[in-house]
């Protein structure tokens, strides 16, 4: 979708390695657009997924880690599933978008970010999602202050929004277990 | 029939209406469902999306946990299903390897409409139909994560699902034919990019009336909340809004005569005028 010129020559085979041992065999991709020709969110992406595809073959990491594309990814998984060479395009996308946030690099759709980490702070603190408290979380952090108010409203109405978490008696064990899983260690 | 159930954190928020029908309909159906014990988040879309490994280990907490029941673990919502049977496929590969503790499930996790399409199952749930849902035209809507990847979800029928057609057809509506069975809805964005919602949305409401239908039904929390919340905003056109049903809700609607006025408190697309029309409701003054 960009008019840039990527070279493989540009290539930095540490992000291929990583994809290798992710299970991920980029370089099986013959560009048939399959994927990209069912995907329901291409017409919002800058990068289409076959040219994701491709360039994590190039190996050229920052246009993918900055991308828009890794963070619209509704995770449908029809590009998986369509694959004729089997490529996990949707394990692919989770991985950059791990890689991104590891490295620290910006998110492209920042609030789509913020809903990722309220949603999994309410998990980590209660055990279950806690939708108001989340839903607060992610204003305060997206800035998105008075998006779906009225729609908030009438689902409070509707009896859909509990004001108070349902907190589990494991939550330490789940407490425990992200930071387990963030320091790296398999259990 | 026993079985273990994992509501998942919609169904006792967002979703507490299809958690109620499906107690409701497994009562009618003579099922017992034994809630998983202390049950956690499955992780949904944003632990994988973040984190492959806590992806696969918040879903993984709760394969514990129904370990040695010896039931099969009813599983409704489409995202904890995906997520519960990736973690099995995971969980089942590093079982190969020496340094993992083996994993030897005694049970399967299974999903709504794929479990109540087993034959036997429509069998008793054609025999127990009390109020023939006639006239009702519904576009079966699947959603994604029931279905796909179909190596982790085992769905055969992937492309075109059969499953909530033939549940549809037992009690006594007609399954339309429609184009976007399996069409992604983007309820993963529905709060973030509510743009992006309503284009997905509109388009798939939109191939829903082409196909004839007056209802849409599924089998997924978050496609029934995207597609019920953000129909409100397309509109328009000004065009009829398509209700949104749950599966479960259906069938408690077929299966027992009992009349309740607050049935349908939870919809944002009320379906009472259309049931009402086609006389499968009794109007509130009644």
């Amino acid at each position: 979708m960009s008019e840039q010129v990527f070279k493989p020559s540009r290539a930095d085979s540490d992000l291929r390695k990583k994809l290798a041992k992710a299970g991920l065999d980029v370089q099986a991709c013959y560009q048939c657009g399959r994927c990209s020709a069912g995907c329901p969110v291409t017409p919002f992406f800058d990068l289409l997924p076959m040219e994701v595809v491709r360039l994590g073959s190039y190996g050229i990491e920052d246009e993918l880690l900055s991308s828009r594309t890794i963070w619209l990814c509704a995770s449908c998984e029809t590009c998986t599933t369509r694959c004729p060479n089997e490529i996990d395009i949707a394990h692919l996308m989770d991985v950059l978008r791990q890689r991104a946030l590891e490295q620290g690099i910006k998110p492209a759709e920042p609030r789509i970010a913020a809903f990722h980490r309220s949603f999994l702070r309410s998990v980590r603190r209660w055990g279950r999602t806690y939708e108001v408290g989340m839903l607060a979380a992610y204003k305060a952090r997206s800035r998105d202050f008075f998006g779906d108010l009225l729609l908030g409203w009438k689902m409070f109405r509707r009896g859909k929004l509990r004001l108070l978490p349902r907190k589990i008696r494991g939550r330490r064990q789940v407490k425990a277990l992200f930071t387990r899983v963030e320091k790296g260690k398999r259990k | 029939m026993k079985l273990s159930y994992y509501p998942g954190c919609s169904l006792t928020g967002t979703a507490a209406e299809y958690d109620h029908s499906i107690r409701e309909a497994a009562r009618l159906l003579n099922i017992e469902l034994v809630e998983l014990e202390d049950w956690s988040c499955c992780g949904a879309s944003s632990g994988h999306m973040t984190n492959v490994n806590l992806g696969i280990e918040l879903a993984a907490r709760n394969l514990e946990l129904a370990q040695g029941l010896g039931l099969d673990l009813l599983t409704p919502c489409s995202a904890c299903f995906q997520r519960l049977r990736a973690a099995d496929v995971a969980l089942r590969a590093n079982s190969q390897e020496e340094e993992h503790e083996p994993y030897r499930p005694d049970f399967s996790v299974v999903h709504m409409s794929r479990f109540l399409s087993q034959p036997e199952m429509l069998k008793s749930i054609e025999d127990l139909v009390l109020r023939p849902l006639r006239g009702l035209e519904i576009a079966c809507y699947y959603g994604c994560l029931s279905v796909r990847p179909p190596a982790v979800t085992g769905a055969p029928d992937y492309e075109d699902p059969q499953g909530l057609d033939s549940i549809v057809r037992a009690l006594g509506a007609t399954n339309v034919r429609w184009s976007h069975k399996t069409e992604c809805c983007s309820g993963s964005l529905s709060m973030t990019r509510p743009d992006i919602a309503r284009a997905l949305v509109g388009n798939i409401i939109e191939a829903a009336r082409r196909g004839g239908a007056g209802a849409v039904v599924t089998d997924c929390p978050m496609c029934q909340a995207n597609l019920d919340s953000r129909q409100i905003d397309e509109n328009e056109s000004g065009r009829p809004r398509l209700p949104v049903f749950f599966v479960t809700e259906l069938m408690t609607l077929a299966l027992s005569t009992k009349e309740r006025p607050r049935r349908w408190k939870a919809h944002l697309v009320d379906p009472g005028p259309l049931l009402r029309e086609l006389d499968l409701q009794a109007s509130p003054s009644e």
